[in-house]
């Protein structure tokens, strides 16, 4: 039986007829009744982007994020019934869309956005306290490990992403300017806050997520970028409750 | 899982709502006559925050219904068994009061159409129904409700009524039902019967919980009335008289409340509760 | 700086991380609930009263829908050139834009 891949193809397809064997319910053809359930699922899948998408909202103006958005949920519908994951496919298709092809950061902006929700959603864990490094003998300080909480997010990017998304979803934030700009997400509680990495925190955030120890990822980042300053970056994460382990041995 | 000796072993025959997160900070202040809580499980299968510390919190105080959304009981394939895996997870964590599905489909193959679209009533879907509702319950270890869906069309290749299919899915799972009378007046306009006579033939002893919500309105290719399950409004007057006409005949049962589009704020919400908690006081004097 | 930092440096900075970091008195696990919900929810409602979104068809040979002027990406005025350079993969980092120390 294969009932159900006509009605859904008709769904998401207005082009094709209504599917044959429906009723009005007074002996007539159910006609515009489908309809109902094409707008249910088109205009719920389109909600759910645009309050998941908010700052790609305001960049593209509520009529072509819909458009942008209609065309989206048709190309690929929800691949699970959890809603709060729906769009993650959301940033490569703005990459790719033909009329959005001038604006080149769209997919970074909404990277940044989904990533918000997946940290909104992400585990709770216990962060470290600041005096738990205290309790590591300085000169073994240089190998120690570092375990982000499961709701810490990276984006980098070669768009000023994180200017881009505060100008579009904070009153009077300052207008981007043309440069490459990474993100930090943390979450300390229960809200996720983007935070502009300083010059070399993307690469030392990387070379942290891979384990390596804090003098080796350090050194990664003062190599492309000599000022790089590992104080603020760690003051940024215990701040941030985002650190959740610290270890000097190797990582299971 | 939360409390070995759960407080709230069952939904209790007084008023609740569809909880919305907005309202919670005044639900934990004062939930006035809101006895109980229902949840979407679907918004509860993140891995941690703040949706989670919410219901941990909320079910301390209250009785909390699980109403899934997306689990697609009527699908022609196989049930998602990672979605039934995360609905069991949640259900083993917070240990509900009740659990309840709908009787539609959602899914098809890979895509989750975020709607609960229909199903014609014949021995062939019955025995899809009722071999996955077996499987829900073999899963979860528990009882689960089935519910009464809105419906804007009908099926060349139903061979029985809604409220048949519903009995012979109860008995033969042994299922609870939610009667949702928001829906049967809604059905009931759009296909042409009496809502009435649908009560009258709906097997009420099953019914475990019932539900009212608000539903927008539209017509036909014909001009004819054809109404919307918006949950974006309040419940109008001849659903509450319906509801009135089902309790005299099913006894008093957990009332639920659901407003999922445009949400009020929490007075208006608590006032469509108090509303619901002066129909089951009538329907028990 | 020297291409390998070394383990002083190192002390040094967390040292520094550690005295700048001020411990803020934590809300009650309660209060933390009382905030905003993220979007992106389920429920089981239809939508809205209209028939028309469902039905809006649109040309699949190629996106043919146009922009209309109202969002931001097109009102903002980003600098001159940013299209250009990021488009080239060469959009400078971040701390060749600030003062060098």
């Amino acid at each position: 039986m294969n009932n159900h891949t006509a009605f859904t193809s008709a769904l998401l397809d207005p082009a094709l007829p209504v599917p044959e064997g429906l009723l009005d319910g007074f002996g007539a053809s159910a006609g515009k009744r489908f309809s109902v359930y094409r707008n249910n699922v088109t205009v719920s899948l389109i909600d759910a982007l645009h309050e998941g998408f908010p700052a790609i909202v305001k960049l593209l103006g509520e009529a072509n994020f819909s458009n942008v958005a209609r065309d989206y949920l048709r190309a690929e519908p929800p691949s699970s019934p959890l809603m709060m994951l729906y769009g993650r496919g959301f940033p490569d298709y703005l990459a790719a869309c033909p009329p959005l092809a001038k604006f080149g950061y769209l997919c970074d902006v909404a990277r940044l956005e989904f990533a918000l929700r997946e940290s909104y959603h992400a585990a709770d864990a216990t962060p470290i306290a600041p005096q738990d490094f205290a309790q590591i003998a300085p000169e073994q300080l240089a190998q120690v490990k570092i375990t982000l909480t499961p709701s810490a997010r990276l984006i980098t990017s070669a768009w000023p992403v994180f200017s881009l998304w505060r100008y579009n979803m904070q009153d009077g934030a300052e207008k981007p300017i043309a440069r490459a700009e990474s993100t930090l997400i943390t979450r300390p509680e229960y809200d996720p806050i983007p935070h502009l990495l300083p010059s070399g925190g993307d690469i030392f955030l990387n070379a942290i997520i891979a384990q390596n120890s804090l003098e080796e990822a350090a050194s990664q980042a003062s190599e492309k970028h000599s000022n790089f300053d590992l104080s603020t970056i760690l003051s940024t994460l215990l701040s941030s409750q985002a650190i959740s382990h610290l270890s000097l041995e190797d990582q299971p | 899982m939360l409390d070995a000796n759960k407080p709230f072993p069952s939904l209790p025959a007084k008023s609740g709502v569809g909880y919305k997160p907005q309202h919670f900070a005044e639900i934990m202040q004062d939930a006035g006559p809101v006895g109980w809580l229902e949840i979407h499980a679907e918004n509860y299968m993140g891995d941690g925050g703040r949706p989670l510390a919410q219901l941990r919190h909320l079910s301390e105080s209250f009785p909390i219904s699980v109403h899934g959304v997306g689990l697609s009981i009527g699908g022609e394939g196989a049930l998602d068994s990672e979605h039934l895996a995360r609905l069991r997870h949640l259900c083993e964590w917070l240990n509900p009061a009740s659990f309840s599905e709908h009787l539609a489909w959602s899914s098809h193959e890979s895509a989750f159409l975020n709607d609960l679209l229909p199903l014609p009533y014949n021995t062939v879907t019955l025995n899809r129904v009722a071999d996955h509702i077996d499987q829900v319950q073999e899963v979860l270890g528990r009882q689960m409700l089935l519910e009464n869906p809105s419906s804007y069309l009908a099926f060349e290749a139903s061979d029985m009524s809604e409220t048949e299919f519903l009995r012979q899915i109860s008995n033969r799972t042994g299922c609870g039902l939610l009667l949702d009378v928001n829906n049967v007046f809604v059905s009931a306009t759009n296909l042409g019967y009496s809502p009435q006579a649908y009560i009258d033939d709906f097997a009420l002893a099953n019914v475990g919980e019932i539900h009212l919500g608000g539903h927008d309105e539209d017509e036909d290719d014909a001009g004819r009335p054809l109404l919307i399950d918006s949950h974006g409004r309040e419940v109008i007057d001849p659903v509450w008289a319906l509801l009135d006409y089902t309790l005299e005949r099913s006894g008093v049962r957990p009332l639920l409340v659901e407003w999922d589009n445009d949400v009020p704020e929490w007075p208006l919400l608590a006032a469509e509760a108090e509303r619901a908690d002066a129909a089951l006081q009538k329907a028990l004097a | 700086m020297s291409k390998m930092m070394k383990t002083v440096a190192v002390a040094g900075a967390v040292a520094a991380a550690l005295s700048a970091h001020a411990t803020t008195a934590s809300a009650a696990e309660k209060e933390k609930c009382f905030g905003v919900a993220l979007a992106g929810a389920n429920d089981c409602a239809a939508g809205p009263g209209t028939t028309c979104a469902g039905t809006s068809k649109v040309d699949y040979q190629g996106n043919a829908w146009s922009l209309v002027d109202e969002g931001t990406c097109l009102t903002m005025e980003l600098p001159a050139g940013m299209d250009d350079m990021a488009r080239m993969g060469s959009l400078e980092a971040l701390d060749r834009d600030l003062p060098k120390s």
